[in-house]
């Protein structure tokens, strides 16, 4: 079977850093934190007490106003990132074949906040739960949802595999397109997890930065100061579409799909592999799904969370599957800026990838200060400023708790 | 307008983000007032939360409409 290419015609985003592409580039470019003490709720107890919150994000743009209260945060931030992407791809939606157009999303946890809220809520003298409880909480609803939105009849649904979920997403929307199963599909994912019950979650886990003094500084990839990630949310959205169709409507196309690696750690429920073995294995695969050697690649957006042992064993992979042209590849991690958004985070990072790629510019890793020995320092992790460079191949590396890894592979178009 | 009546427009209004003009006796919850088969369990549930009643889901299956609803209410609350 001849396989079909496949670009990326449509982007669109809400998160920490703006809400829309143009914002979210300007930041990136710039080396801007999206990180700042929580506002929307009562954080004086907590022992982290900042994130990056997606700010002055107005829901009533893509959702009408009674509509509103029926979704999770993480669904309206969907909603958004969607449409911007249909918007910007320049779709025709009456013209397209719907049943050959589908939604495959990626979400970490789903309606965290309604989960909180409603089981909060609860009372055993009046034993009931709201009928929206279940349809506003569950993971997939966001995928469901946006394909009601657009009348997209394709395949639909939807990846959690924690915070390689949205790359998981993105690898299945490529798949079936290349094997000729659809045309076109917004791909992705979104998270909504800055609540209660996501960051004293997380802060159990002693997975997130405690450094309350200073925010902008807490998400320091591969320093050696860093003390975990800081939280992130938002949503990422790429409409993935068949090369022919996308020539034959003469659409826009930011740069294509040409790879992608799955694998797991199969290591421990939250801890990665020291040496990296999962880590390597699926940049391994990503290349060679991709047809691709070491050497042809320029640019990896690292998963490069900030947390203590994670930093360490992906620079170990990454010299294991690239040897010396390790020291040649542009390395940054974006989350530095962004914070994580764990389900969501393998779309903003990819579409970061992809405006390296259409700009030839590297987004960088902010929040550097002190080298750790732990870590390669040969290795350019483009700290502090963006660097100019043509590149011709960008991967995007995530990796989620379950030890699931995904990878991506972009090429310049 | 009774203070149930008027209790119970307001949670209409702020579940179903209708305009209160809309809100009449004779509207019906799904015909007049867009609410689909979740919206009108909701409604039921924030009566009972409101009223402090229990409504039976065969009797709330017969509230269709905001009279309906009123007058049910006006019947079994307790006194």
């Amino acid at each position: 079977m001849e396989l079909k290419r496949v670009v990326i015609t449509g982007l669109g985003t809400v998160n920490p850093l703006g809400n829309s592409i143009e914002e979210y580039w300007e930041g990136l470019k710039n080396g801007v934190s999206g990180a700042a003490r929580i506002t929307r709720m009562n954080i004086e107890l907590h022992k982290t007490q900042f994130g990056c919150e997606v700010k002055n994000f107005d829901p009533t743009l893509y959702v009408e106003k009674k509509e509103v209260r029926k979704h999770d945060p993480f669904t309206l931030y969907a909603f958004a990132a969607a449409q911007q992407a249909i918007d910007d791809s320049g779709l025709d939606l009456d013209a397209i074949d719907k049943d050959r157009a589908g939604v495959i999303w990626g979400a970490g946890v789903g309606g965290l906040q309604t989960f909180y809220e409603e089981v909060k809520a609860y009372d055993l003298s009046r034993p009931k739960f709201n009928p929206f409880f279940i349809p506003k909480m569950i993971a997939n609803i966001a995928g469901g949802l946006v394909s009601i939105r657009f009348g997209f009849r394709g395949p639909n649904f939807t990846t959690v595999s924690a915070c390689a979920s949205a790359s998981h997403a993105m690898i299945e929307a490529f798949n079936y397109i290349r094997m000729g199963k659809a045309n076109l599909f917004i791909t992705g994912g979104s998270e909504a997890a800055i609540n209660e019950a996501g960051l004293c979650g997380f802060n159990s886990m002693r997975a997130i930065s405690t450094r309350n003094d200073d925010p902008a500084t807490a998400s320091r990839p591969f320093d050696k100061d860093r003390d975990g990630f800081v939280m992130g949310e938002g949503s990422g959205a790429l409409i993935f579409e068949e090369y022919e169709h996308a020539i034959a409507r003469g659409a826009k196309i930011y740069a294509e799909v040409v790879g992608g690696g799955m694998s797991a750690d199969a290591y421990h429920m939250t801890a990665p592999d020291p040496d990296g073995k999962g880590a390597s294995l699926v940049m391994k695969w990503a290349l060679e799904d991709a047809g691709l050697k070491p050497e042809d690649i320029d640019y990896i957006n690292v998963h490069g969370t900030s947390t203590p042992l994670g930093d360490i064993a992906e620079p170990k992979a990454i010299i294991k599957v690239f040897g010396d042209h390790a020291y040649k590849l542009s390395i940054s991690s974006t989350k530095s800026m962004t914070g994580h958004l764990l389900g969501a985070a393998g779309a903003i990072e990819g579409i970061a990838s992809i405006l390296a790629l259409r700009d030839g510019i590297i987004p960088p890793t902010i929040n550097h200060f002190t080298d750790d020995p732990e870590i390669d320092n040969n290795l350019d992790f483009t700290f502090n400023v963006a660097k100019k460079r043509d590149i011709n191949y960008a991967i995007s590396n995530t990796f989620g708790f379950g030890g699931h890894n995904a990878t991506v592979v972009f090429k310049k178009y | 307008m009774s203070d149930i009546a008027s209790k119970v427009k307001a949670i209409i209004v702020d579940k179903l983000g209708v305009d209160e003009s809309e809100v009449t006796n004779e509207a019906s919850f799904t015909n007049d007032l867009g609410a689909d088969s979740l919206d009108t369990v909701e409604l039921i549930m924030e009566f009972e939360k409101e009223f402090d009643l229990a409504i039976p889901d065969d009797q709330a299956e017969k509230i269709g409409t905001v009279g309906e609803a009123i007058a049910h209410i006006e019947a079994n609350i307790k006194k």
